[in-house]
């Protein structure tokens, strides 16, 4: 039976390079959507926060949990909705796939 | 729930996130692949809440004050201010995975964790404490509550590594001896670092800073994945972390500096202006240029941050409508660097109802540069610097530049001959084939589009 570290770490690695791989192939154009859409994504730590928030006794843990689930829904509600947003006002060009700088 | 099943259900939410972000690759299906994200997240958040014994009282009111702030945000936030509030917005992941650690340790008995949980909980503590203090120094300065000067002084460069060595020290020293003491002390000086680290960075280097942040609220996020044993959030945070490197990486090469010469380099906004090495430059007007403009075949737009500060988006776009209708062809050349962060120009322009295949990247805008009968320059200034590729002595020799000096013609609106964020002077505004159209932006564009209607 593998420690729970080392999955994690097989895990985090294998996902840097999935990440490289499926980054590196978004556009410049896409960039500043990338990065709130990555920023959302990131709020996964809300996993963590709400998980947190059931520690019971102690006053201080259940504090910073709040203040982790207030935080990481900030992340998470805007990122998404500001990528939204934002890829919302990329608009289709009017010639389909014309000439250069069309599809790529 | 079964402990296997909802490891399954997490998974299946980090392989929405995948999903998502591989949708990014074409403007057609983002829309799509950041709500497919959406659903991702949501899952992963329903998945915790059944069977965790969660405090309901506090997840409900946390989620409530969070959604609120952040809708509000996301919903209000001008187009031009997008980089300060992805900034804050990476300060309050980094916030979260540090509290989520530290609250962790709170619950548990540090004496009884293994070695690699605690490793876990300090990097998650410190890599979160350094970019939410970071980020909110970055905000600040973005949205100029304090000067976009570096602020810097002597022996920067030690501090900041004694700092970030003394953080090292004190986690090294929480791991091995299970104290409570360094482990906090780690995490408070880790917000200091936070903030030693980008005060000193100028306004130009914040699309770096930016990045960088970006990437070590992935990493945080990760590091907390460790800490409670969770897939979802070790494959979202190296997703995160992989797409901050990517992009700090392409800054760092747009502006051809390395990362380390921009965190210690103190750059942007220091130099003061280069005398004027290059003569005269020619100056023109709206209606010459207005005149060139029409009887072009194809047009090239160079958008820099001054477009966005002087708000002349709109009036950009008027301009290039009444062209396009005159079947003039216009294309965007677009710098990494352009904007406040990366691709930021492009939404900017998104905004205005700009096709995104006009937008063209570096590249593209160089491979079309011959067949360009006018180059529009607004609002950017270093990007377009021909010394940066002929002259060895500048300081931004090699950075990679739009070269709009091989297009037919190139006209350049600007206030004055002042230099650029990097504080050098452009041969580019003396050449023969350059005129300058001087006045603010919007301005310009407007005076351009009622000489249009003359033309």
């Amino acid at each position: 039976m593998l420690e729970p570290v080392v999955i994690g770490v097989i895990t985090f690695v294998l996902a840097s390079f999935v990440g490289f791989e499926v980054i590196s192939k978004v556009p410049p154009t896409l960039h500043t959507p990338l990065m709130s859409g990555s920023n959302a994504i990131s709020g996964i730590t809300i996993v963590g926060a709400l998980i947190a928030t059931g520690g019971g006794a102690d006053t201080l843990a259940t504090v910073l949990a709040f203040i982790a689930v207030a935080t990481a829904t900030v992340n998470v509600v805007g990122g998404f909705l500001v990528t939204d947003r934002m890829l919302g006002m990329f608009r289709k060009p009017r010639r389909p796939a014309g000439e250069e700088g069309g599809e790529r | 729930m079964n402990e296997n099943l909802r490891a399954l259900l997490y998974l299946l939410a980090a392989v929405a996130f995948i999903v998502g972000l591989k949708r990014l690759s074409s403007p057609r299906t983002a829309r799509t692949g950041n709500i497919i994200g959406a659903l991702g997240m949501l899952l992963a958040v329903v998945v915790t809440l059944i069977g965790t014994g969660v405090s309901w009282w506090v997840v409900a009111a946390g989620i409530a004050a969070g959604a609120a702030v952040g809708a509000a945000a996301a919903l209000r936030v001008k187009m031009t201010a997008m980089p300060q509030m992805v900034a804050l917005f990476n300060g309050f992941g980094g916030l979260a995975s540090a509290l989520v650690a530290g609250a962790e340790y709170l619950r548990s008995d540090p004496a009884a964790l293994p070695i690699e949980t605690i490793t876990s909980m300090t990097l998650s503590v410190a890599i979160g404490a350094v970019t939410f203090t970071g980020s909110v120094i970055a905000f600040a300065k973005l949205q100029e509550i304090l000067g976009g000067a570096p602020l810097t002084y002597r022996g920067q460069r030690p501090v900041n590594l004694a700092v970030a060595a003394t953080i090292i020290g004190l986690g090294a020293w929480a791991v091995a001896t299970s104290l409570a003491l360094p482990f906090w002390v780690a995490g408070a000086v880790a917000l200091g670092l936070g903030v030693l680290m980008v005060l000193p960075i100028g306004g130009a280097d914040m699309p770096v800073v930016i990045t960088l942040l970006n990437s070590l609220s992935g990493l945080a996020a990760a590091a907390t994945g460790f800490v409670i044993s969770n897939s979802a959030l070790i494959i979202a945070g190296a997703l995160v972390g992989a797409s901050g490197v990517i992009l700090t990486n392409l800054m760092c090469r747009a502006m051809n500096r390395s990362l380390g010469h921009v965190l210690f380099g103190a750059f942007g906004g220091t130099v003061a202006a280069a005398a004027g090495a290059g003569g005269n430059a020619r100056s023109t007007s709206a209606d010459d240029v207005a005149i060139a403009l029409a009887y072009s075949s194809q047009v090239m737009v160079v958008p820099g941050y001054g477009l966005a500060v002087a708000q002349a988006q709109h009036a950009l776009r008027s301009l290039t409508a009444d062209l396009e209708k005159r079947g003039v062809r216009v294309v965007y050349g677009i710098h990494p660097v352009a904007g406040r962060m990366p691709g930021h120009m492009n939404v900017l322009l998104a905004e205005v109802d700009v096709p995104y295949d006009q937008l063209l990247d570096l590249e593209q805008s160089n491979a079309v540069m011959d067949r360009t009968d006018v180059v529009l320059v607004v609002g950017a200034n270093d990007v377009v610097n021909p010394a940066a590729r002929d002259d060895r002595t500048s300081p931004i020799y090699g950075m990679p530049i739009i070269e709009v000096d091989r297009a037919r013609s190139t006209v350049v609106i600007k206030r004055s001959l002042a230099s650029g964020f990097a504080g050098i002077d452009n041969p580019l505004f003396y050449k023969d084939g350059t005129a300058m159209l001087f006045a603010d932006a919007k301005k310009a564009l407007t005076d351009l589009l009622g000489a249009m209607a003359l033309v």
